[in-house]
């Protein structure tokens, strides 16, 4: 990603920090004009991004970094305006394209996040950070006016990052 | 039978047989773990059916839908009955978005839990 996010928040990986993501998310998507419906939903996703970084990327891991960013899209003449949401850590890699929520017709405990988050956001793409970790890139477009709440459908983008531009971290 | 300890899931016995557990705050990673043993617990009990009242969770992410998910399972094929009451339109999306919401017994309020 080529711009930094206009909001960034660093957060260890424990779970108990998940409530103050959610609330940081809510009250930004809240200003920027999402429903209250959306902007819960939009806090799940990014609480789901979260847990699975702490619980498959970290394995449990509770001190390990997370960065979470937030920027506005402002509504133009060619966008309706919302919210992109970027999220990275240092975990473990994983083939972006592998990142697929599992069958639903199979009713089991967990494995629900990543469908989750594609359910909820407009537009998902995971990629590998260089040298380590991965990055989260989702965005929410705003619903134009009349317009019913909705599903997204869309399968999620896969795209390799070999080169990291954004500055280091660590 | 005493239940393990949480501070934010109240646990009732409002008739012989029947429990009814009542988280009073959000339910996600941090939290599931508790409501997780807590079922677990009541459901090996002699309660024949387990209400979990969601009244004041104002949100709950895909690990508590998990718990339930794992909840009813054990209770499939026994007599006991596992049934949630009370859900907030944004804990009923995620069980929507899951598509969950017809795999459980979902009603509006503790008292149809019960006489269910």
């Amino acid at each position: 990603m080529d711009q930094r996010p206009e909001i960034e928040l660093r957060l260890t990986s424990d779970p108990m920090y998940l409530c103050g993501a959610r609330e940081l998310v809510g009250c930004i998507a809240r200003r920027i004009g999402f429903d209250d419906m959306d902007c819960s939903k939009i806090a799940l996703a990014v609480d789901e991004a979260l847990s699975n970084i702490i619980r498959h990327g970290y394995e449990r891991a509770f001190d390990k970094p997370i960065w979470l960013g937030l920027s506005p899209i402002k509504p133009s003449s060619d966008s309706i305006g919302g919210i992109v949401i970027t999220i990275e850590d240092e975990a473990k890699q994983v083939e972006p394209c592998n990142m697929k929520g599992r069958d639903l017709e199979d009713i089991k405990p967990g494995g629900l996040g990543v469908h989750i988050i594609q359910e909820v956001m407009d537009k998902v793409s995971y990629e590998k950070r260089s040298p380590i970790g991965m990055r989260l890139v989702m965005t929410k477009l705003a619903p134009r006016p009349g317009e019913l709440p909705r599903l997204s459908d869309k399968a999620p983008s896969c795209k390799v990052t070999l080169n990291d531009r954004s500055p280091s971290r660590r | 039978m005493a239940s393990p300890q949480s501070t934010f899931i109240s646990v009732e016995r409002p008739e012989q047989g029947i429990v009814v557990l009542a988280p009073n705050t959000d339910i996600d990673m941090s939290r599931s773990p508790d409501l997780r043993a807590i079922l677990r617990q009541e459901m090996s009990g002699d309660a024949h059916k387990v209400v979990v009242d969601l009244d004041e969770v104002q949100y709950m992410d895909s690990s508590g839908l998990a718990t339930l998910v794992e909840a009813m399972r054990n209770a499939g094929g026994t007599s006991l009955k596992l049934v949630i009451c009370n859900m907030n339109p944004k804990v009923s999306a995620i069980f929507e978005i899951a598509r969950l919401d017809s795999f459980f017994s979902i009603v509006n309020s503790r008292d149809e839990a019960i006489s269910l």
